[in-house]
């Protein structure tokens, strides 16, 4: 299996309080891992250390190694790191006054590409990626990224994420804040994307987990309590923890 | 996110299915006496009391599926509603198997008693404990006593073969007896399918509480389901 993301002992902080107490995994790449857990158990903090926002917090730190293609991201500049560890957040964020076509271009532009041939093949390549070409082609200079449905503007962000070809994709509850198709536009979104990139999704709802990662984490109080292929953790977990947690005994 | 009634709801599946392996295990017990007995009286109430069973497994099926379909389990309790699903279609089937026998002992009567070479009652009273056995450990959720109802099934099976055996032997020889030895033999074979019911009913406890899949002796853990 090739590695995408090594994590070692990481360690992270809000102040004097340990979020984190030391994880450590590897994410296979080209497959989309799971990351679950009750609220507070650190989960979002463990993404937001792979693409280093985490540290974006002035009262945070974070310790320990996350490697990305051999390189450790503490090693390298954060805005290197995420140009090539994307992210999409729980609440769609589309830049309001922006049109579709500049959404997705900003990234690359913030990176310096001015061709216009070169912008407007990655906006559609993007946006033919994300699942979001046919519904905006017509209108990609006329319409802002906030005129959008929900689902739309949440698959926009996603366009805007994989115009600058990242390796890796961090998705903190992707779908929480949308109905069940633009749900299920979005786990098909990331079936197809894993082809080309590799997912780390934080989500509350299992039976996502469950239907679009090949390895599930489960999380608690800042530990990573097991870490499995996702039939294991849902048909028989080895941890009694990860089973009252799944099961709904605790929580 | 504690599911209590969602919990509560897995509770009363248990005793759904408890309430019907009653039933199943009454129709056993009912028809080895009727046998022992000569009983025609007994044998009737075996029939009378089939629909009711068939009834409960339909009731259990449509409450596990419901639960499937709106509390989409995980890991154990997946695992129990699968088992439960399983063992209720077995308890039909012990249910049938209990109906086969009192037809057999309704046809038996109308012949003189032989004595045949084969000990209905003693493979009936090891068939039954498999049942009762099986049960329990469905019950208490114990799985290492489950395995041990697996082990009895090969002395049932023993007793199967050998009552074959004689039976057929005696058919042979005394062609006189050949209607009452057929009717034992298909009641020995009815009480061994009783048995792989109750075996298959502990295979289903073990999956249940293990994760691992035993049947066949397939002896590994269920990593799909």
């Amino acid at each position: 299996m090739a590695t995408a993301v090594e994590v070692r002992d990481l360690k992270a902080w809000f102040g004097k309080t340990e979020a984190l107490h030391g994880i450590n995994m590897s994410v296979e790449s080209n497959h989309a891992t799971a990351v679950i857990g009750p609220s507070g158990c650190g989960k979002s903090t463990f993404i937001r250390c792979l693409n280093r926002m985490h540290e974006t917090n002035p009262e945070a730190k974070a310790e320990g190694e996350v490697r990305i293609g051999g390189v450790d991201v503490y090693d390298v500049p954060a805005v290197d790191v995420r140009r090539r560890v994307g992210m999409v957040f729980q609440k769609p964020n589309p830049f309001p006054t922006m049109s579709i076509y500049d959404n997705v271009a900003a990234g690359l532009k913030l990176n310096g590409t001015r061709n216009r041939k070169t912008l407007d093949d990655a906006v559609e390549r993007s946006l033919q990626q994300a699942a979001l070409w046919d519904e905006v082609k017509d209108v990609l200079k006329k319409k802002s990224g906030a005129s959008l449905s929900g689902g739309q503007q949440q698959r926009l962000c996603i366009a805007r994420a994989l115009a600058v070809n990242p390796e890796v994709m961090l998705m903190d509850e992707p779908a929480s804040a949308l109905d069940p198709i633009s749900t299920a536009k979005i786990e098909d979104l990331i079936f197809e994307l894993k082809q080309k990139l590799t997912i780390v999704i934080v989500t509350h709802n299992m039976q996502q987990a469950s239907r679009v990662a090949e390895y599930t984490g489960f999380f608690l109080m800042g530990n990573l309590v097991e870490f499995d292929k996702t039939e294991k953790i849902f048909t028989n977990p080895s941890d009694k923890r990860t089973e009252d947690y799944i099961t709904g005994r605790f929580g | 996110m504690t599911r209590t009634r969602f919990h509560q709801e897995l509770e009363e599946l248990k005793h759904r299915i408890l309430a019907m392996a009653g039933m199943a295990e009454q129709a056993v017990d009912l028809s080895v006496q009727a046998y022992s007995q000569r009983d025609i009286a007994m044998c009737q109430r075996v029939l009378n009391n089939e629909p009711a069973i068939n009834r409960a497994e339909r009731e259990v099926d449509e409450f596990a599926v419901d639960l499937l379909a709106m509390q989409q389990p995980m890991a154990i309790d997946l695992r129990f509603i699968l088992a439960v699903i399983k063992i209720n279609a077995d308890l039909e089937r012990v249910g049938d198997q209990a109906v086969n026998i009192a037809q057999r002992v309704l046809h038996l009567v109308e012949y003189a008693p032989k004595d045949l070479p084969v000990d209905i009652p003693a493979m009936a009273s090891k068939v039954r404990k498999m049942v009762r056995d099986a049960l329990q450990c469905f019950i208490e959720g114990d799985a290492d006593q489950a395995k041990r109802v697996l082990e009895a099934d090969d002395e049932v099976d023993r007793m199967n073969k050998e009552a074959f055996a004689n039976l057929s032997a005696c058919m042979q020889d005394h062609p006189d007896s050949a209607a009452q030895a057929l009717d034992a033999l298909s009641i020995a074979r009815n009480l061994e399918r009783v048995a792989d019911h109750a075996t298959n009913i502990a295979e289903d406890v073990i999956f249940w509480i293990r994760g691992a899949d035993v049947r066949h002796h397939a002896g590994q853990t269920a990593s799909r389901i």
